[in-house]
């Protein structure tokens, strides 16, 4: 069997998957056609973050685990951008907000010109540390009573700055834009140091983004959640009550609700297909650019790049942005699957670490491996729980009805996810640390 | 203006709480450090190592409740620990064993160490989960104060009144033991100086005759006691949740590379550097500020500069400002 058949059928595997989703409840698949589009939306989403990591990871060697805030950071440009303005929050507070945070930016950058341009000593710290202290209370001072008017218009809805009112679509490329941004000030900092450092700086990152989306209820109302958020696609309700569309479900013998359901998904998973297709496209062009085999010369032997004349910092920062972006983007489109944002569910360990199971089981550095590894691994992430609660009644069956023992092993069957995927970790790390689809 | 009174409410609100928080950080940071010493990466398990030794100690706690044994005034946890001790370095020793000892053998580069980390940190995650769930347990017992505010009130007649929790004095008293025995057994003992050895120099250390997975292993032994001490120090303290000791792993490894990664002494400051900066930064001052001030000057506000919802990025902030002035930390650590 040739390496291309084999990795031709990894795939069909995996379509096989979700095909026997839809078609069978046998065993732990649900014979839903909609749970199968749901898997598979979210596979699609999955395969976008792992091509980000992969070329962060796979090209690069940058070793992120901030992926969840990036995410989140998409997610927030859904708001930003599609959700309707609300007037009232800008006459009232909303440009103060904007002036205050110009403010902040402000202080930083001007400290860091400081530090920049002036000579090392008492003086500088002396006027470093009132830069900082007047500027914190300058901001604090307008931003504060800003932050009390916005969040006082209608609270029950809005609460917030609201949004630009722009087609959600235009939120995809916004979200990597933000990400972007936040992966730059990151980069800037950690990239150069030890390679462990990246890793830490990213993970303080993220569960500050997600703090400051949990908190802050002007932005994106908190943890009261925005929802409804415009969507791309009609309403499955809408759908319903259009008579064209009743007769066209009528003749693919569906009834009209699974029909407007299976139909908006559907929809989603033609417009995921297309931006996966896109963004893989683009990222095996670049591997195979003179780009991408410098990239993969700096990640093998850095001092044998540097010595060849290439700024390794400056092109890792390159692609630590332009990943995250990925992973931006890939979060905008979680967010209008949803077409909610919900600060409270992002969880470093379904956000971050899943993904780079994803990664690492799908092969790093090679673009296909990843988008493989995101569908396969989505895939066994959702069903690994009813395969642990079979396997718990199979060993359970023998113990006596009622016993405690029985009890908590039945109710604790959920729990195995997360030992599954650090299992599936560790076993591809150590037997096969190239992965499914190798890099060549 | 009643200085005395700001005083007792700064030492309440946040020398106390900063005190203990500082010690189980520092404990933490410990564990962090003595792993980048000789083993040359930054575990992401720490944190969940810390867990699986809390989880077994308050099972151990449960029994013992329930055969009524307990330690009188101090929590019953305290007859618990060094159970959970020996169960956190079999599940270490096993983990090295099973895991980490094949890399160790490749000479892997030390960012496949810290995914192998993540990887080890999902199974403990999910074991800890499995057997105890993913909510919160509360396992004190014995007496909650070693001093109340209300007795504290009467002791003095001062209006404001300070509450020195059992754990609060517990955390603090063990931790200074932990340290001075972990210290003792650096600088004074042979296997303590074959680990420091090994820690600044591997070849030298190896052509010495110091066998290095004896160094491996003995590391292993007192990381795990470190995480379990500092875990079940913090959930007496606070309460056992599972995903609150993952969150943890931030502040741990701010505190480790503030003071300096691989440097003992740098991580037990760095512990108070971001115990102290996360309370004074996320507490709010008006009280201490309307006893200490004239009354022309007394706040209106609560005077909190930032939410306690943000007190990782007071951690985060202070690591960013590490990172960029002082890579090496405070005190001389290892890492660039």
């Amino acid at each position: 069997m040739t390496e291309t058949m084999k990795h031709t059928l990894l795939f069909v595997f995996v379509g096989v998957m979700i095909l026997l989703e839809g078609m069978t409840d046998f065993l732990f698949f649900s014979g839903s056609w909609n749970s199968a589009l749901v898997i598979l939306n979210m596979g699609l989403i999955s395969a976008i973050m792992a091509i980000g990591v992969n070329i962060q990871w796979g090209f690069a060697g940058l070793f992120n685990v901030g992926i969840m805030g990036f995410t989140a950071l998409g997610g927030l440009a859904v708001v930003l951008v599609s959700t309707p303005v609300i007037p009232a929050a800008w006459s009232s507070g909303g440009v103060s907000i904007v002036m205050a945070l110009v403010m902040g930016a402000l202080t930083v950058v001007s400290a860091v010109m400081i530090t920049k341009f002036m000579p090392a000593g008492k003086l500088r710290t002396v006027v470093l540390l009132a830069v900082l202290i007047i500027g914190f209370f300058v901001y604090r001072a307008i931003f504060d009573p800003a932050v009390g008017s916005v969040e006082a218009i209608n609270p029950a809805l809005q609460g917030n700055i609201g949004g630009l009112g722009l087609p959600v679509l235009l939120a995809w490329p916004a979200g990597g834009l933000l990400a972007a941004g936040a992966a730059w000030l990151i980069g800037k900092t950690a990239l150069g140091l030890r390679s462990d450092y990246l890793a830490i700086a990213t993970l303080g990152i993220a569960e500050i983004i997600i703090a400051v989306l949990k908190n802050e209820d002007w932005l994106s109302r908190g943890v009261k959640n925005v929802v409804g958020l415009p969507r791309p696609l009609p309403y499955e309700v809408d759908l319903q009550n259009d008579p064209s569309f009743v007769e066209r479900a009528a003749s693919w013998g569906m009834d009209p609700v699974t029909a407007s359901t299976v139909y908006v998904k559907a929809g989603y998973a033609l417009m995921f297909t297309v931006v996966l297709l896109a963004l893989l496209w683009m990222a095996q062009m670049a591997l195979k650019s003179p780009w991408g085999r410098m990239m993969r010369a700096i990640r093998d032997n850095e001092t044998a790049a540097e010595a060849m004349g290439k700024d390794v910092t400056r092109r890792h920062l390159q692609i630590f942005v332009l990943g995250s972006a990925i992973c931006g983007i890939a979060g905008a489109m979680m967010t209008t699957l949803d077409s909610q944002m919900t600060p409270g569910t992002y969880n470093p360990l379904r956000f971050t670490f899943l993904i780079w199971v994803m990664v690492i089981v799908g092969g790093s550095g090679n673009n296909f491996g990843a988008v493989l590894g995101g569908m396969l691994i989505w895939f066994f992430w959702i069903k690994v729980e009813p395969m642990g609660i079979l396997l718990m009644e199979l060993v359970t069956s023998g113990m006596a009805e009622g016993s405690a023992l029985k009890a908590h092993l039945l109710e604790s069957a959920s729990h195995m996810r997360l030992f599954t995927m650090g299992l599936i970790l560790l076993l591809v790390l150590r037997f096969s640390p190239r992965g499914l689809i190798p890099e060549k | 203006m009643d200085l005395l009174n700001a005083l007792v409410a700064l030492t309440n609100f946040v020398l106390v709480p900063g005190l203990a928080y500082g010690s189980q950080l520092a404990l933490g940071a410990l564990g962090v450090t003595l792993i980048y010493g000789i083993l040359r990466f930054s575990n992401f398990a720490h944190g969940d190592t810390m867990a699986f030794g809390a989880m077994v100690t308050i099972l151990f706690t449960w029994l013992f409740q329930s055969m009524g044994l307990s330690a009188g005034p101090l929590p019953t946890a305290l007859l618990a620990l060094p159970f959970g001790i020996l169960g956190t370095i079999a599940l270490a020793l096993f983990t090295d064993k099973t895991v980490y000892r094949f890399y160790r053998q490749q000479k892997a580069k030390p960012v496949i160490f810290v995914m192998v980390s993540l990887g080890v940190m999902f199974m403990m995650n999910g074991i800890v989960r499995f057997i105890i769930g993913p909510s919160d347990q509360r396992f004190t017992d014995g007496e909650r104060f070693v001093i109340s505010a209300r007795t504290f009130k009467k002791l003095t007649g001062l209006q404001e009144g300070l509450a020195i929790k059992t754990t609060e004095a517990l955390t603090v008293v063990t931790a200074v033991i932990v340290v001075a025995v972990l210290f003792w057994f650096l600088n004074k003992t042979r296997t303590g100086k074959s680990m420091r050895a090994y820690s600044d120099n591997e070849d030298l250390a190896l052509l010495s005759g110091i066998n290095p997975e004896r160094v491996v292993m003995y590391t292993w032994m007192i990381v795990a006691a470190l995480a379990t001490i500092a875990g079940v120090l913090y959930g007496l303290d606070k309460s056992f949740k599972p995903f609150t000791y993952f969150q943890l792993l931030l502040p741990i490894f701010a505190s480790a590379i503030v003071g300096g990664l691989g440097n003992p002494i740098g991580a037990i400051a760095g512990g108070f550097i971001i115990a102290f900066s996360e309370v004074t930064i996320t507490y709010a001052w008006k009280k201490v500020l309307t006893y200490g001030l004239p009354d022309s000057l007394a706040p209106d506000g609560l005077v909190q500069l930032l939410s306690t919802d943000y007190k990782f990025a007071v951690s985060f902030a202070i690591l960013i400002v590490v990172l960029l002035f002082k890579p090496t930390g405070l005190f001389k650590g290892k890492a660039v």
